[in-house]
């Protein structure tokens, strides 16, 4: 009954829409269509020269890859421990790694007609990263936005509009990301015909934990590139999980070396039952469209998350974490609050480099991880976005006036 | 043959009324009330929501309903206790649960099911379970005497809408436009094609049409282009929000009074 249909490289995407029990297509009929013609367009995309050519120009020359890997020498002798480089996807265009999801998908929405795009977004990155890429590509971006974190992240909400988008603010439930996905994938039941939903992370149904995955899995080519070039693989990969779009994109490349840990770090709130951590604390579960762990009360209601980093406060997290977990390939921690705006701080003094607050949850770990390691060892954490967007908060958490 | 079924055999040529009940909005006790209130307006067949945090395939008003549902502390296992009563009350009147994926998940699929069963419930609609995802769910809700309804939509294929139909059991639910649900001003003209395409497709399995459909004309107009049911959902539960201010009983009131006017419409000129 089910089609069959194709996945991306064998060994990666075991058929069905599925990773291993996790995934697939949990939407209304009314999407079912679209999912389907998606994936289609996606692994026609993919094949076509002039598609991969453009996408790779564009993230060479408007988002600015390659990024650099950085020895962190600082931190390293701080840490007393395995060298800690940076995988700088801060320095890309709009100050985080979501860019790289976004030129590809509007490319292919470009690719498949479609002019309308619709977005959600937490913290506003993938929202600002959305409406650059649809202004770059001549596409009108909406992007709908959950109304607490509307006032949590005015400086997002201006850029967007600066940027040519329109901020759709979401007054149910939580208000916050969760939501927006929700108001986002009824808008996309509405508008199917027209409309391409943008999809900011490695969630939802097949075939976006795929297809972003993939876009963001440039992350990881580099890493291993560079480190090919230096003549051994890093012993440790480690990166911040919300949904798991720049942690994926990170590991992807790694998953077959053996020899490199892959440590996803979640975020732990303020302890447990206040967190936004499903691999730690989650049942596995269906929510936006993919079976998952996913943070719910014992009924089944979805509960409500809580972290300092509004990139980080979901619910669910993408289903092929969920199979990286239940396989042991990846391993998931949690840092709380505390110790993210902790090493917020230290990377900040001792790097010069202010990361963003999902990104210091990675760095709080790695700092922890390198301590365990020999000196001869070497991590690299993906400092997957800049913290401009972050220094309200701390100010205020500080006693700081702005 | 199902209780469902059985209603359409009944019935013959007049159409069935399927009417919404979100389950535990605005508490357990009042749901009740209302269950019982669209059977006397003359509903042939009740479906009854398990409210869900994440309703993604929902319109403004049900949403809400989940909301004050969820606010006053309804589990899933209330709203079965909710339909064992209500069938107690009212023994001849099939009761679908409607709910999101998850909740029967998270109880665990086949738990989940049974005691649906156990409950009186006689059939299931999940709008977030396409016809691709039944594999576990279809042939389980078989095994314990559930009819597990499926949805096809507007943009279905032929093809597909052949094998939905093929599939679903009790009736075949059409999502009458492409959208969420919630009342309309209007019915759609595409939506008449949609039914009698439906209909092509379906054989003899009764096709049901839901979303967006309010008042007696909209009935009219959904049965005289060959639907078998109407499904009124929002229209119902906007009516136990908004009249509440006229204190419960002139709610139930108005709420049969409102199911009346529709099942009237069911009946022919």
């Amino acid at each position: 009954m089910a089609s069959k249909r194709g996945g991306s490289r064998a060994g990666d995407y075991p058929g069905a829409g599925r990773f291993g029990a996790f995934g697939g297509q949990f939407v209304p009929e009314t999407l079912v269509p679209a999912v389907q013609e998606l994936e289609k367009a996606y692994l026609s995309a993919r094949k076509d020269k002039t598609f991969t050519a453009e996408l790779e120009r564009l993230l060479r020359e408007f988002a600015g890859r390659p990024t650099p890997v950085y020895f962190a020498a600082n931190l390293t002798s701080y840490a007393g421990g395995a060298r800690i480089f940076l995988k700088r996807e801060d320095l890309l265009h709009g100050g985080a790694h979501k860019i790289n999801n976004t030129i590809g998908q509007a490319l292919l929405a470009k690719r498949m007609g479609k002019r309308r795009i619709i977005a959600e977004t937490g913290a506003g990155q993938h929202g600002v990263a959305t409406a650059m890429a649809c202004a770059a590509l001549g596409l009108k971006a909406e992007v709908y936005m959950g109304t607490d974190d509307i006032e949590r992240q005015k400086l997002n909400v201006f850029r967007m509009k600066l940027l040519g988008a329109q901020v759709r603010p979401v007054d149910s439930g939580s208000r916050t990301l969760k939501d927006a996905i929700n108001e986002a994938l009824r808008d996309w039941v509405t508008n199917v015909k027209t409309t391409y939903y943008l999809l900011g992370s490695a969630v939802g149904p097949h075939p976006y934990p795929v297809m972003v995955r993939d876009f963001q899995s440039v992350i990881g080519r580099e890493v291993r590139a560079d480190f090919k070039r230096k003549g051994r693989l890093p012993d440790a990969m480690v990166a911040c999980v919300g949904g798991g779009s720049n942690s994926i994109g990170s590991f992807h490349a790694f998953v077959r070396d053996k020899g490199v840990r892959l440590v996803g770090v979640e975020a732990g709130g303020t302890g447990p039952g206040k967190n936004a951590a499903p691999l730690i604390e989650g049942r596995k579960g269906v929510l936006h469209g993919m079976l998952t762990y996913v943070l719910q009360d014992e009924n089944g209601q979805v509960r409500s998350t809580e972290s300092i980093s509004a990139g980080l406060d979901y619910p669910g997290v993408g289903p092929e974490h969920s199979q990286l977990k239940d396989s042991g390939r990846a391993t998931y921690v949690s840092v709380s609050d505390d110790e993210a705006v902790d090493a917020f701080h230290l990377i900040s003094e001792k790097e010069g480099i202010i990361p963003a607050l999902e990104s210091a949850h990675a760095v709080a770990y790695a700092v922890k991880l390198a301590k365990e390691m020999k000196k001869t060892q070497s991590i690299v954490v993906t400092l997957s976005g800049r913290g401009d967007k972050d220094v309200n908060t701390i100010a205020k958490r500080s006693g700081y006036e702005l | 043959m199902s209780a469902i079924s059985s209603v359409f055999r009944r019935l013959g040529d007049e159409g069935a009324l399927v009417a919404y009940v979100m389950g535990g909005d605005p508490d357990i006790a009042t749901s009740a009330s209302v269950i019982d209130a669209v059977v006397r307006g003359g509903a042939d067949i009740v479906e009854v929501g398990i409210p869900f945090s994440d309703p993604i395939a929902d319109g403004k008003s049900i949403q809400a309903a989940d909301v004050r549902s969820l606010a006053a502390g309804t589990t899933p296992g209330q709203v079965l206790e909710l339909v064992a009563s209500a069938k107690a009350r009212n023994p001849k009147v099939p009761i679908i649960a409607m709910t999101y994926y998850n909740i029967l998940f998270s109880n665990g699929l086949g738990r989940f099911l049974e005691s649906a069963k156990a409950f009186g419930v006689d059939g299931l609609i999940v709008p977030d379970l396409p016809f691709d995802e039944i594999q576990e769910y279809a042939p389980l809700a078989k095994r314990y005497g559930l009819d597990a309804v499926l949805l096809a939509a507007p943009t279905t294929t032929p093809k597909r809408m052949r094998a939905i139909a093929k599939h679903t059991s009790g009736f075949l639910y059409l999502v009458s436009l492409t959208g969420v649900t919630g009342a309309r001003a209007d019915v759609q003209e595409s939506t008449v094609g949609l039914i009698q395409s439906a209909k092509r497709y379906a054989g003899k399995v009764p096709v049901g049409v839901g979303f967006g459909i309010s008042t007696p004309e909209h009935v009219r107009a959904i049965l005289a282009a060959g639907a078998d049911a109407v499904v009124v959902g929002s229209a119902i539960v906007d009516r136990v929000a908004h009249s509440q201010k006229d204190g419960p009983s002139m709610m139930l009131v108005n709420v049969e009074n409102y199911v009346r006017s529709l099942k009237d419409a069911t009946k022919g000129a």
